[in-house]
């Protein structure tokens, strides 16, 4: 593609808005916009100087958007990066490491947060993806129409809206306590219609022809959306998934609400409050005038970059093994 | 195109790895590199192991996190966390049952507020009364930052109109009257609040008030009511202080201490009184207790005259219940606050800034915390 | 297959019915099966959908009442006073600063976004392809609470004597009047929910511009279309779906942007003056009801941050109902 792009030739009369065919004279043969532009005349002139235009402007944006994503990126690591290589950041928790002690570790927060959206994810991908199953595979006529409608309800709910409507069921009418379970239902939440959204459109992209073929190999239905539709989707599936993840794995509005901090380490999702690294780097934030806890804030910020982009790379994986062999 | 036998959702399959990486060795020992500061004033025998959970005031999470590392110093088995959201929010879950005892900067109320009345909702959920435990009590700093100035005096009614927006330059004659020598400069004053809902602005409002009431005309609350710009939490404000010439704000002293923010002496009629854990200790003395028996809330005369006492503190309490349901948090909750109320713990909080009780006080502090069960 | 009704032209085709007469094992497994697969199918969808009768019946119980007791607009007014015997809270300020700041950061991010994505599939030199599009979609996974750090502690004292510059030399213009407000205004928090978003923004448009067919390229450069012409009549239009529902993505993200923004934003005391300016402070609906909710202490209270949270709520999805009719429309005329 980058070859056919590369190429320009630069001599055509083109109307505005569509491009015309007509005059077929040769090209100056210039490579660059800019050595045409000397020997063209004018209209010609007009559009090589658009080229040249959007060209530059092209460039000026990837840098003028690289400067602050560059710079967020070296922040992070250049505040964050030696925490992560002391003893303790991968095997300790913060028990007992006030905000003006140096040091302690991240495991507590890092196995919190795993498990919770790792808990999460189990919840809401299988709904996700039947759901985004039903709509292109089943759905049909009303049912199907207040669906998808739900489904960008859903999507629209702010993240803290959905922790106090999972305080209302969960703590207030069940009465059960706030815990990393309670905040992993409110990522639920959010995590549904990015997984629906994702899913409907890779199955769409599968090409009515396998189905077709399948189902006059007289192979169920059932066993053709699993074997053939999901299988062929797959890959693109388990982006999906990968961006629901990344979308709920920093949100720290709900655990505000639902999840309250520990220092120690807690694998009991269900009872007593739970660490995860976003409520770290919160607590951490109170003090962040104390260079202690700045650092421990940023050591945290960035193992949770690490963790996302690991997740992703894990996928990456499974979507390349995973996928359909051509 | 050929379709591979394995049929399981590996997005599952993810997730479940996921799951599973996070069963992982146990290590619950203490984290290396921290010191231990105050030492564990825990009689072996009364440890107790388990979770112990609670919420509340902002302003005291830098003392009950000595207090927490002294008891878990001395008790490995013990798990206690301390979620600093806010005075309202700990009383608010622990009405809801949801924490062991709250933190907070002012004692139950009596009186009806938003058709509620606090104390009677916290008895109710305890079963029994629900007592105020006065523990901590830490001095709230006016901090500035004013390029060369580092001393300045304030007094009440110019803090008031200060803060009320009445007075908006650095060189008002009403400031200059107070700072004689001082050059000040014509940079405009910029006030930051606390946007969120805070104990500390409820006692900052609640000196202005009593101080100067004729400068200050707004109710007393944790909202804010004077002028400025709202930051979010200690932090906020101290960090937009920090980094505005010109700025001013009322913090919590160890927030002021951790930014090096200057902060203002304020003169009662009596001289100007620096800020320091025995100027503000004076002012808590002077303290008297409304509460009966051991419900200890305690009311400080924030109109004090008295030579050499800061008069801007808050006290904070710890709310238990006098007799848990289940005994066994009875327990926990005594033997925690014992090492809270002790004199080694309450000592070392003094380098944290925070004021120390006085002895009569804390002396019935100990005994309240005995008569829990 | 249609993408308004969901309906895949699968369904049509052979259907149920179509295949009893084939092999008779296969097709009674088939049913079994077919009724439980599609049985659950449905169990999940419906389960969206009671999950969300149930927010919405949440929202409301909760926002009623308390809407009932106010005795202020709750649209027009900006006092916000809810609880005690008075409630009075109108959402006009937060209204303002919420789509305010959105605006802005959607002002910033889509053309940059459209245009990074552009510069990544079209222009530039193809060893930084790859590396740069990793970067983007990194960036694209970074939590948000990392975006708020880095502008509370990096990005706000660069911004602000950017802030003061324009506050001298155009304070005249109503949008450029200097407040008072030091930092945190509402122009800044724009600027962070953009740089937020950017990654988003780009890195979903890159997708789509990536798929746009080869021979629609060739064409319009076969046709002596300069590069710029060809991105225009070939890339753009077969991206603008997509580029539509990325920005609208990234709206949602900015309207409903909760943790950054409540440590990033100055609140305004209140009876502060109304003002147009940019450069003014005022929560937005998220970082108001996160800076309070650990202070909801009775029905009223909440209820009035509940229906705060309604209102945003109803805006983030009108943002994304336009979008898909938006979207819909379009693959309607080129299909």
């Amino acid at each position: 593609m980058s070859t056919a792009t590369d190429r320009r030739l630069p001599d055509d009369r083109v109307p505005d808005d569509q491009v015309a065919s007509g005059d077929t004279s040769t090209p100056p043969g210039g490579r660059s916009g800019r050595d045409a532009l000397s020997e063209m005349s004018n209209p010609h002139r007009a559009r090589a100087v658009k080229d040249v235009v959007a060209r530059v402007v092209m460039w000026a944006a990837f840098f003028l958007a690289v400067v602050p994503l560059v710079w967020i990126l070296g922040t992070v690591i250049g505040k964050g990066f030696h925490m992560l290589t002391t003893s303790t950041w991968w095997t300790g928790n913060q028990r007992n490491v006030n905000s003006d002690d140096f040091g302690g570790g991240a495991r507590h927060a890092i196995e919190g947060t795993l498990q919770m959206v790792g808990i999460t994810a189990l919840i809401a991908v299988p709904i996700g993806i039947l759901t985004a199953v039903y709509l292109v595979e089943y759905g049909r006529g009303h049912l199907a129409r207040v669906i998808s409608f739900t489904v960008d309800i859903l999507s629209g709910v702010p993240s803290i809206v959905a922790a106090l409507f999972i305080y209302a069921i969960w703590v207030t009418a069940f009465g059960f306590s706030r815990s990393g379970f309670a905040a992993a239902l409110a990522l639920v939440l959010l995590m549904i219609p990015v997984i629906v959204r994702s899913t409907e459109e890779m199955l769409k992209l599968v090409p009515n022809e396998l189905r077709e073929a399948s189902y006059a190999l007289g192979v169920p239905k059932w066993a053709t959306v699993v074997k053939i539709v999901l299988r062929t989707a797959f890959s693109g599936i388990v982006t999906g998934v990968l961006l629901g993840i990344a979308r709920v794995m920093g949100e720290t509005a709900p655990l505000l609400i639902l999840a309250p901090y520990t220092k120690n380490f807690q694998r009991d999702l269900f009872n007593g409050n739970f660490p995860t690294l976003p409520m770290m780097i919160n607590q951490d934030r109170g003090d962040f005038a104390l260079a202690t806890a700045a650092e421990r804030m940023w050591g945290a910020a960035l193992t949770l970059i690490l963790l996302v982009l690991l997740l992703n790379v894990i996928g990456r994986v499974i979507a390349h093994f995973g996928a359909v062999k051509k | 195109m050929s379709v591979s036998r394995i049929s399981a959702l590996g997005a599952i399959a993810l997730s479940g790895a996921l799951a599973l990486s996070a069963c992982a060795s146990e290590n619950n020992g203490a984290a290396p590199g921290a010191g231990s500061t105050a030492a564990g004033s825990t009689a072996a025998g009364d440890c107790f192991s388990g979770d112990l959970k609670a919420e509340g005031s902002s302003a005291q999470k830098n003392a009950i996190d000595e207090a927490i590392k002294a008891y878990q110093t001395a008790c490995a088995d013990a798990n206690i966390d301390y979620q600093p959201t806010g005075s309202g929010a700990g009383i608010k879950q622990f009405i809801a049952k949801q924490v062991d005892f709250a933190g907070s900067d002012s004692a139950l109320k009596t009186e009806p507020k938003d058709g509620k009345i606090e104390a009677d909702d916290a008895k109710a959920a305890c079963g029994t009364e629900a007592w105020n435990l006065p523990m901590v009590t830490g001095p709230i700093a006016i901090a500035y930052n004013v390029k060369g100035v580092d001393k300045l005096v304030l007094n009440a009614e110019v803090a008031a109109k200060i803060f009320d927006g009445k007075i908006t330059t650095w060189n008002d004659p009403a400031i200059a009257a107070l700072n004689k020598g001082v050059t000040l400069p014509a940079t405009p004053i910029k006030v930051f609040f606390r946007s969120d809902e805070s104990g500390t602005t409820e006692n900052f409002t609640k000196y202005l008030k009593a101080a100067a009431p004729d400068a200050w005309s707004y109710e007393t609350g944790k909202k804010w009511t004077g002028k400025g710009e709202g930051k979010e939490k200690s932090a906020g404000v101290a960090t937009a202080t920090k980094g505005q010439d010109g700025g001013i704000t009322y913090v919590e002293l160890s927030y002021a201490q951790q930014n090096q923010l200057a902060m203002a002496q304020i003169d009662t009629g009596s001289g100007p009184v620096e800020l320091t854990a025995e100027s503000a200790g004076k002012t808590i003395a002077t303290a008297k207790q409304t509460g009966s028996g051991n419900n200890l809330a305690l009311k400080i005369d924030y109109a004090t005259k008295e030579a050499g006492a800061y008069p801007i503190v808050l006290v904070t309490y710890e709310i238990v219940c006098s007799k848990y349901a289940d005994a066994e948090t009875g327990k926990k909750v005594k033997s925690f606050l014992k090492t809270f109320a002790s004199d080694e713990v309450q000592k070392g909080l003094e380098a944290k800034g925070y004021a120390p009780l006085p002895t009569e006080v804390a002396t019935k502090v100990q005994a309240a915390v005995d008569a829990i069960s | 297959m249609s993408t308004v009704t969901g309906v895949s032209a699968a369904d049509q085709t052979p259907g149920p019915d179509g295949r009893r007469p084939l092999q008779a094992d296969h097709a009674s497994t088939g049913r079994v099966g077919d009724r439980l697969f599609g049985g659950a199918a449905t169990v999940s969808g419906v389960f969206v959908i009671v999950l969300v009768t149930l927010i919405a019946i949440f929202l409301i119980v909760q926002a009623v009442p308390a809407l009932m007791d106010n005795s202020a607009n709750f649209f027009t007014s900006r006092v916000w006073a809810p609880g005690g015997e008075q409630p009075a809270f109108g959402i006009l300020e937060f209204l303002w600063t919420t789509v305010t700041a959105s605006a802005i950061a959607m002002l910033l991010s889509v053309p940059v976004g459209v245009a990074v994505a552009l510069f990544l599939t079209q222009y530039a030199p193809t060893w930084m392809r790859r590396p740069a599009a990793s970067l983007v979609d990194l960036l694209a996974a970074v939590p948000s609470i990392v975006y708020g750090l880095w502008g509370l502690i990096a990005f706000a004292p660069v911004f602000k004597p950017v802030q003061s510059f324009i506050e001298d030399k155009l304070g005249w213009f109503p949008l450029f009047a200097p407040t008072g407000i030091s930092g945190g205004t509402i122009c800044f928090i724009g600027v962070v929910l953009a740089i937020m978003v950017l990654p988003i923004v780009t890195a979903l448009s890159r997708e789509v511009f990536d798929q746009t067919p080869t021979a629609h390229k060739e064409g319009a450069l076969a046709l002596g279309a300069t590069q710029w012409e060809m991105i225009r009549t070939s890339v753009l239009p077969f991206g603008r779906p997509g580029v539509i529902s990325a920005s609208m993505l990234a709206l949602g993200r900015a309207l409903g942007e909760t943790i950054a923004v409540t440590f990033l934003v100055s609140a305004l005391a209140d009876g502060n003056p109304w003002s147009w300016s940019l450069f003014n402070g005022g929560e937005t609906f998220a970082s108001k009801i996160a800076n309070n909710a650990s202070e909801f202490s009775n029905p009223n209270k909440t209820g009035a941050y509940i229906a705060a949270g309604l209102v945003l709520f109803v805006l983030t999805f009108v943002v994304n109902s336009i979008a898909r009719v938006v979207i819909e429309r379009r693959k309607a005329f080129t299909e």
